[in-house]
């Protein structure tokens, strides 16, 4: 029998219930299970391992980019999302086995750019026409983990990796990080921007903490907001952290 | 009623104001009138009573008009003031939305300004420096030098060049005149070294001449002293500051440099021996040798009484060196470390875990990771102390190395939680792990061998965690990883601090295993021992 393993990739449809964002949490005891409903596969037998996916940040919904092992694959979902077409698709050349570890897709510039991390580098590609925008190598010590975009300022990365360390990049100038963050002890598998306060950035780390940061100074706002009452009650309870 | 006009405030007027009337204190003073329509104490139907008996039909009718005009000429103002105002608003959100924008390009703007202002001010002080009429030797030169491109500067450089060395001779030669005082003597000093001469020459030079001064009028004094006793200004800056201070403060930038820098940006990397004795280097001069050598240069160069000398300890800033060697150190650590743990998740990422067959030995890899820490052990142990280690227990060679942490001896962790009712393994381990004690990866590291090691062996036992939670095992990779866990914690716990550090990983590692295992069945612990004691 075969007994390999594979990372493998599909696309679900939510129970209706949990759409449009009820906050209601279900009763255990009492809700019917919700199942996921599978719509399609995203095939990836040519290509190897699915490490990550990615839906289109805004638009009709219908496109996903998937990373598989050294491969960016662009998907079309069909009209009916029962089918998803391979619509494009590069591989990253060079020696080694290369493969991706994550990859996010920027919420910026008409939704046409990616990042992906390979080992120590990440890269930024041009969806419309899969060819690299910038490069940066070397951009932790150690394996990269996690990339995300600042949802408000569009030349903005925030990276993570085996180093300990989240790295903030300017697109537009990838020689030097602008800010190195090192609090974790541990490697780092995740940092998030907050959607609406891109100063808070939240890691996740194998040294078994969480940490959420404050990093005014390079969010979109670095002089300041006016805040309002719900926001300076939230902030009081945040744990913060500039570097 | 009033008119509806475009944009622009106006106070409400017509009936409007009348409808929302005279103020309050205005209307409590007016007698309460139930038939004023437009007062508080209106009350109808008083009001079609008075109105009815009063008016003849006529008047009636046009009055009912007249009100409903009014309405809807009310309705209407009301209807306009409401839509004002949310113009207005929108208009002011977009007014700020505006303003934002706008201040975040003036503040680009301000930035460039700021920066290009910085620019000016440094060209201007650079000219303004070079240009100045200061001592005719220090300016000029600066602005030959910069000159010296165009042929007719050359000539005047090359010129003053002759000249100036002309005067450095007359001043070398008047230096060796018996007949200077100590003042003047210090100037001629102080003058060559503006003239660039090399400060090593004239200090000898000057200490030489002033030793023999002194000697000649100590002499004359008949007393008996060391050969020199060199004092003044000079001696403090040129020998104590310039030499043994500036070496001392350059060993510490390099010592940083080496800590900080390698690992990054693919540079390559100071190999660990190196970094090990830098930081044991480090650790020597921090403890005694900066002290000895100041005071054995303070000694024949005694201070000035009036001259400012900053104490020893205070150049040789206390984070410098042990940031340095602590660097040192430190940063061998994830060298050495990250070389272990590298194979380690090697072995782990490409074994098929799934299809593995039963295990019959502990992997090769395991025996290479003991062979490379016990020779690390050795390499530390030459130039670092032993360190502490915390009491073995009297049978911790033998401890069993168990995949269920229910199975655990108890007293590992304290106090002990006992369920009161059946839990599944996976929750009781992870109550379990609250209580424990957690054990920091890269926590920092003391300057002896066990720490070190100890180190090392977390950073490796940690990655082959991390490594085998990201792998479905099947029941014989389940048994293989309890195998070489076993082998694991036989050899290495006599390297670290405190054995529980290694147990304790290795427990995490067994439990993740298992959680990963499609078909968790482990081996019979007699079973893994032969295999260990075999391997």
């Amino acid at each position: 029998s075969d007994t390999k393993v594979m990372t493998c990739a599909a696309v679900w449809r939510m129970p209706k219930e949990l759409e449009s964002g009820s906050h209601e949490s279900p009763d255990d005891s009492s809700s019917n299970t919700q199942t996921l409903e599978l719509l399609c596969h995203l095939d990836n037998t040519a290509h190897g391992n699915m490490a990550c996916v990615m839906w289109e940040p805004m638009g009709d919904g219908k496109k996903i980019i998937s990373l598989a092992d050294n491969n960016i694959l662009l998907w079309d979902l069909q009209e009916s999302s029962d089918k998803a077409v391979l619509s494009s698709s590069a591989a990253l050349e060079g020696k080694g086995q290369l493969k991706f570890t994550s990859g996010k897709w920027s919420p910026h510039h008409n939704c046409t750019q990616i990042a992906t991390a390979n080992d120590t580098t990440v890269r930024g590609w041009d969806t419309r026409s899969m060819r690299q925008i910038y490069c940066i190598e070397n951009a932790h010590g150690q394996l990269v983990r996690d990339l995300d975009f600042n949802p408000n300022k569009q030349y903005y990365l925030a990276s993570c990796g085996d180093d300990c360390k989240v790295k903030f990049w300017d697109t537009r100038n990838v020689t030097e990080p602008v800010k190195t963050l090192e609090e974790h002890s541990h490697w780092v598998w995740n940092v998030r921007y907050n959607h609406s306060h891109d100063q808070l950035i939240l890691t996740g780390s194998s040294d078994s903490r969480v940490i959420l940061s404050n990093m005014v100074s390079i969010s979109s706002e670095p002089f300041g907001h006016m805040v309002d009452d719900d926001e300076l009650s939230d902030q009081e309870d945040q744990h913060q952290e500039e570097k | 009623g009033g008119s509806t006009g475009g944009g622009g405030w106006r106070r409400p007027h017509g009936p409007l104001q009348r409808y929302y009337g005279p103020s309050t204190a205005e209307a409590a003073e007016a007698p309460p009138d139930p038939t004023d329509i437009n007062g508080p104490h209106f009350d109808p139907e008083v009001f079609m009573t008075k109105v009815r008996s009063e008016c003849p039909l006529g008047q009636l009718l046009a009055r009912e008009a007249a009100l409903g005009r009014e309405i809807r000429a009310l309705d209407s103002d009301m209807q306009t003031l409401l839509y004002e105002n949310y113009n207005k608003f929108i208009s002011a959100t977009d007014t700020i939305r505006k303003m934002k924008v706008d201040f975040r390009h003036m503040e680009a703007e301000m930035d460039d300004l700021a920066a290009n202002m910085a620019a000016i001010s440094a060209s201007s002080a650079r000219v303004s420096a070079a240009l100045q009429e200061r001592h005719r030797r220090g300016g000029a030169r600066a602005v030959l030098r910069h000159y010296r491109h165009l042929p007719s500067f050359r000539a005047i450089e090359d010129e003053s060049h002759a000249i100036m060395a002309d005067l450095a001779q007359r001043l070398r030669a008047r230096l060796r005149e018996e007949t200077l005082d100590p003042k003047e003597l210090t100037e001629c000093v102080e003058m060559l070294l503006q003239l660039e001469e090399p400060a090593e020459e004239l200090s000898e030079e000057f200490l030489s001449q002033a030793g023999a001064r002194l000697e000649a009028e100590l002499g004359g004094l008949g007393c008996d002293h060391p050969p020199f006793v060199a004092q003044g200004e000079f001696c403090v800056t040129a020998v104590r500051e310039g030499l043994v201070v500036a070496f001392v403060r350059w060993l510490c930038r390099t010592a940083r440099g080496f800590a900080d820098g390698p690992a990054e940006r693919g540079a390559p990397a100071a190999p660990p021996a190196l970094l090990l004795l830098l930081a044991r280097l480090c650790l020597d001069y921090e403890n005694s040798t900066i002290s000895y050598i100041l005071t054995l240069t303070d000694q024949p160069v005694p201070p000035v009484p009036n001259v400012p000398v900053p104490p020893g300890h205070h150049l040789w800033s206390p984070r410098a060196p042990c940031a340095g060697s602590r660097g040192g150190a430190g940063l061998s650590l994830p060298v050495r470390g990250a070389a272990v743990a590298q194979m380690l998740r090697k072995s782990v990422e490409t074994r098929d875990w799934l299809g593995t067959v039963e295990p019959r030995n502990v992997r090769a890899v395991m025996k290479r990771v003991v062979e490379d820490i016990t020779a690390i052990d050795v390499q530390v142990g030459q130039l670092f102390e032993e360190g502490v280690r915390r009491a073995q227990s009297s049978d911790s060679s033998r401890r069993a190395f168990s995949v269920y942490s229910s199975s655990r001896a108890p007293g590992r962790y304290a106090p002990s939680y006992t369920p009161s009712a059946p839990m599944d393994t996976h929750l009781l381990s992870n109550i379990q792990k609250l209580f424990s004690e957690r054990i920091d990866i890269f926590s920092p590291v003391e300057f002896n061998k066990v720490s070190v090691l100890t180190g090392i062996i977390k950073i490796s036992l940690k990655t082959l965690l991390e490594c085998v939670r990201l792998r479905t095992l099947g029941r014989f990779g389940l048994q293989q990883v309890q195998v070489d866990g076993h082998y694991l914690q036989l050899y290495l716990w006599r390297f670290a601090s405190d054995e529980r550090v290694v147990q304790g990983l290795l427990d995490e590692v067994a439990a993740s295993a298992a959680h990963r295992c499609l078909d968790p069945v482990p081996m019979e612990h007699s079973v893994v021992e032969l295999i260990c004691e075999r391997g």
